[in-house]
């Protein structure tokens, strides 16, 4: 990447010339507007970035996005960035999905790119509904949801999506909230830092078809008792009066009161996001509200040469056992093994 | 097929034009091997080969039974030669399940070489047979020879501190001795390669080595065989020669194509029967430069290949007809993007799962129209084995140069079959290399602003300043590229893509007819059909017959000559091993009454077959004109 000779971009720089049309109110604004305004870190040139989508709402952002765009199709948007990384490590990819493109048609695509590492940083919009085919249940549903499709309640158990990705050993997972701008910001910048498979779930608001599904532990009045900030070497601390945390009893997570029953700080989880041991990760992802605290942050950061690395030593390894035998001549290798001649 | 020349029997030798061998025993006593071993040393004889292996999709069918047995038939001659022959005049069985199978194939007259060791009680009820076939006379009209491989074998490797059923494993290095004594072929070739083979494992490679050997010396000091035969080498053309099959080809060609195009090839795909053998041999090439991944499903494969076109790569995938399935709605989307990309079907027997190991021609109408709405898409398809090399770099060519996916359909007769194949010069082909759009400071920039002779689009790859755009499956702007619902503009993208598939026709070579310009009958073809077609044309010429004979390489756009030269026929016969799938075509676009002749057994033709049929049209169009 021509880092050098860049000048210094703003977020203008990133907006695209079209019409953004998401509902008012949805959930995406506030995620394209940290995007854009996240893009000028990392000291990358517009045309060295692509944003590859699928289908669904989310798959509309790189039209908005003043870098190279390819709005593919439903499920499929980390295969095709696994193309293209292989084919160009030099460019810097991001992939936007949402829970059912990521989840449920390209639950397969987003498994394999995440146990490749292929150096993508995939932001999956988690509505927990099909917003664009207006309002079907989704792989993140809970169980009970009513929706068009499902008028009894879905009768289905939800994905947990950083548990499903820390099985596929993801090397950066993080979470975060639409509304959440700073934090969201924060996370978009730790994500496009990593080198390798980065995935961050948002979770994000459809006012039209699921108004409120995050609510709960996400609105501001709540937020600081509902939900536990991430932070890498640190204790497990929440609440407005930062006096509560989180335990691990063996592989047992508990919420605790420090100064009750002898607790001290000591005895709380510090957060490891290098931690290699993905089982941790996964802990840590099925905690939830109201049992739990909601975990928002960077899980998991873990070093891992990625798909296009790997792919690229080969050649590199082949091509210098080749080299040690003489040049490469295409003659012969269209002649193979045997050969005759007629006269 | 077997016609003694002249009666030359001195020195015990018999001159034959031709010869078709069919190897046949378990799936586990390594047919296929000793097959491709007997026809490498064939080729290198100099003799023209035809090959056709047939083998079970089971990898070891229990052993025995009628469904283990596998078979490799090669027909070799010292003419020119199509086709892999109709019937074996020599069949070589390893037990009873595989005479029982192939019997019925021989020529009548023909030699059946058994291993009488394997003719035992339970192989011969594993085979149905109530009675030993080898003693109750049913065998009668054949020349039988009965030789116990299984006894010789175990004699040869004494001493070698083996096992019983690793020296029962060499047998078919024995059968392999017998056939190059009768044949009078060299064993250098197979020495060389069973050293190579178990190098570090010598305990084995002696014991095949001998086996091969005495297998050999079998043939020689008995007295079973009366005489050895002799077929002179072919006179093809001057130049360099290898054995080669259509999967090998097909994977050179892309070789080729990435060096004539100077851009890095690009191959992701899922394996699958029988077109895994080029993901294979591309993986072995990476000294090249050429990438590869497997993917995790078809549509990952295709999604992969096409994010490294868009990168600027040469992106393809390789599959059979159930992968084909699943990778339409990417192909739309190449489509729409209008990216170059090339797509690998080896078709097999279908439907679903179908035979994956037998041959078919069933997917011409999938890539046709196998996509959602109105989704154009060159098809091309190779003749050969040894043209599978030429139109993988023509599909690289017409993708590049218009700016498309392009469809390559070869199937499992041609991908496993071999023949001899004229090696060109690399240095003499000509390059298909084509520009991408170059950097710009204007701003504006038009991703789909077309070519006004081919209409292909710029290739805008990411990384090129000044072309930031964004593109994808939405309906785009005539030109700006932008996301368009007007209903005007559908129309007239649709139109145009049309009409940018349609122009590749100006843009391929003239449709060759062999024979007589006009006539009484065209034969016509495509895909590995020509063989049996071009075999059966020879012969109905030769007879005085007015048959001629025009091979189809371009499926779509069909070649703009074709209408003319249908013409010119009183009567067309199409053969193809679907129910009609390009005669529905040409009949709709040239209102000619084509007949089909149609077949799916997941076999190629036998040239008799298409021999009698056109003698059959040839018949009636008689009547018609009394």
């Amino acid at each position: 990447m021509t880092q050098s000779e860049l000048p210094v971009l703003t977020k203008k720089d990133f907006e695209s010339d079209q019409d953004v049309r998401w509902c008012p109110g949805c959930g995406d604004y506030s995620i394209l507007a940290q995007t854009q305004k996240t893009m000028p870190d990392f000291g990358v040139a517009k045309e060295e970035i692509v944003f590859i989508s699928g289908i669904g709402c989310s798959g509309r952002l790189p039209y908005y996005m003043n870098t190279f765009g390819f709005h593919t199709i439903h499920g499929r948007a980390a295969t095709i960035a696994t193309g293209l990384k292989g084919a160009r490590p030099d460019l810097m990819v991001w992939v936007i999905t949402g829970d059912g493109d990521a989840l449920s048609i390209g639950g397969n695509h987003l498994i394999h790119a995440m146990r490749r590492n292929v150096d993508m940083k995939m932001i999956m919009f988690n509505n927990r509904i099909y917003g664009l085919t207006k309002g079907q249940a989704s792989p993140t549903s809970p169980i009970g949801k009513k929706t068009k499709s499902t008028p009894m309640g879905t009768i289905e158990t939800p994905i947990i999506p950083l548990n499903l990705v820390a099985a596929a050993e993801a090397s950066f997972i993080a979470r975060s909230v639409d509304t959440h701008s700073e934090h969201l910001q924060e996370m978009m910048h730790r994500a496009g830092e990593h080198t390798g498979a980065a995935f961050l779930e948002v979770l994000q608001n459809c006012n039209i078809f699921n108004d409120g599904a995050w609510r709960d532990f996400t609105d501001k009045s709540v937020k600081e008792d509902r939900m536990l900030v991430l932070k890498h070497g640190e204790p497990m601390i929440f609440g407005a009066e930062k006096n509560k945390g989180i335990r691990l009893n063996g592989l047992q997570p508990e919420v605790v009161t420090i100064g009750e029953n002898g607790v001290t700080t000591a005895d709380l989880w510090v957060h490891d996001e290098t931690d290699q041991d993905a089982t941790r990760t996964q802990i840590l992802s099925r905690m939830w509200w109201q049992e739990f605290r909601v975990p928002v942050g960077v899980f998991r950061r873990v070093p891992r040469p990625t798909h296009d690395q790997l792919l690229v030593a080969q050649i590199e390894d082949a091509k210098a056992a080749r080299a040690a035998k003489g040049p490469v001549d295409l003659q012969r290798l269209l002649s193979g093994g045997e050969t005759w001649t007629v006269s | 097929m077997t016609s003694p020349k002249s009666g030359n029997h001195t020195d015990s030798v018999t001159q034959l034009d031709r010869v078709t061998i069919r190897f046949a025993g378990d799936s586990g006593d390594g047919m296929q091997l000793t097959g491709s071993q007997f026809t490498a040393t064939t080729a290198l004889f100099g003799n023209d080969v035809s090959t056709l292996p047939d083998y079970p999709a089971e990898i070891r069918a229990p052993a025995g039974s009628l469904p283990g047995v596998s078979g490799f038939q090669i027909s070799f001659s010292s003419g020119d030669i199509h086709t892999p022959g109709d019937r074996p005049d020599v069949l070589v069985a390893m037990n009873p399940a595989a005479l029982k199978v192939n019997i019925g194939d021989l020529v009548p007259g023909g030699g059946i070489i058994v291993n009488t060791d394997a003719f035992n009680d339970i192989n011969l009820k594993k085979a149905g047979y109530a009675v030993d076939p080898l003693h109750d006379g049913s065998l009668q009209g054949y020349n039988l020879y009965e030789i116990p491989m299984s006894t010789m074998v175990t004699g040869a490797c004494e001493g070698l501190g083996l096992t019983s059923k690793q020296i029962e494993l060499t047998k078919n290095f024995f059968a392999l001795g017998v056939m190059f004594w009768l044949y009078e072929r060299s064993m250098a070739g197979t020495e060389k390669w069973i050293a190579e083979k178990f190098a570090g494992k010598e305990a084995i490679a002696e014991a095949n080595k001998r086996a091969l050997n005495a297998g050999y010396a079998f043939g020689e000091t008995t007295e079973i065989f009366h005489t050895h035969y002799r077929v002179a080498p072919a006179h093809l053309a001057p130049g360099t020669y290898r054995n080669i099959t259509g999967n090998e080809a097909t994977a050179l060609g892309f070789v080729m194509a990435s060096k004539l195009a100077e851009r890095d090839l690009f191959l992701a795909s899922y394996p699958i029967t029988p077109a895994s053998d080029i993901l294979h041999q591309l993986s072995s090439y990476k000294h090249l430069g050429i990438k590869t991944v497997q993917s995790e499903d078809e549509i990952a494969a295709i999604g992969a290949a096409v994010g490294a076109a868009y990168g600027g790569a040469m992106g393809m995938t390789t599959t059979s007809g159930p992968g084909m399935a699943l990778k339409a709605e990417m192909l739309g989307l190449a489509v729409m993007v209008e990216l170059p990309l090339v797509v690998v079907d080896v078709q097999r027997a279908g439907p679903s799962t179908g035979m994956p190991t037998k041959t078919e021609q069933g997917d011409l109408l999938m890539s046709m129209f196998g996509r959602n709405s109105d989704s154009p898409i060159p098809v091309i398809a190779p003749a050969t084995p040894a043209e599978c090399f030429t139109m993988a770099i023509e599909a690289w060519r017409i993708a590049l140069k218009h700016m498309t996916p392009v469809v390559y359909l070869s199937d499992a007769f041609l991908a496993t079959g071999a023949e001899p194949w004229k090696i060109p010069q690399a240095s003499d082909l000509p390059s298909i290399a084509v520009e991408n759009a170059p950097p710009s400071d204007r701003g504006g920039f038009r991703p789909y602003q077309r070519d006004p002779e081919t209409l292909a689009r710029p290739w805008a790859v990411p990384g090129t300043k000044g072309l930031e755009h964004r593109i994808g499956g939405l309906e785009k702007l005539d030109e700006l590229g932008t996301v368009s619902y007007d209903p005007d503009n559908h129309h007239r993208m649709n139109l145009l893509r049309a009409e940018k598939v349609a122009r590749v026709a100006r843009d391929i070579p003239a449709t060759e007819v062999w024979g007589d310009a006009e006539g009484e009958l065209l034969i016509l073809g495509w895909g590995s059909t020509y063989g049996s077609i071009r075999s059966a044309t020879e012969r109905l010429r030769e007879r005085g017959k007015s048959v001629s004979h025009a091979h189809l390489r371009y499926l779509n756009p069909l070649p703009n000559d074709l209408g003319d030269i249908l013409k010119r026929f009183k009567r067309v016969l199409l053969p193809e091993l679907n129910l009609g799938q390009l005669r529905m075509l040409l009949r709709a676009k040239y209102l000619v009454d084509i007949v089909g002749f149609n077949l799916v057994r997941g076999k190629p033709f036998q040239i008799g077959e298409i021999e009698a049929k056109a003698e059959s049209l040839l018949g009636e169009s008689v009547e018609v004109s009394k």
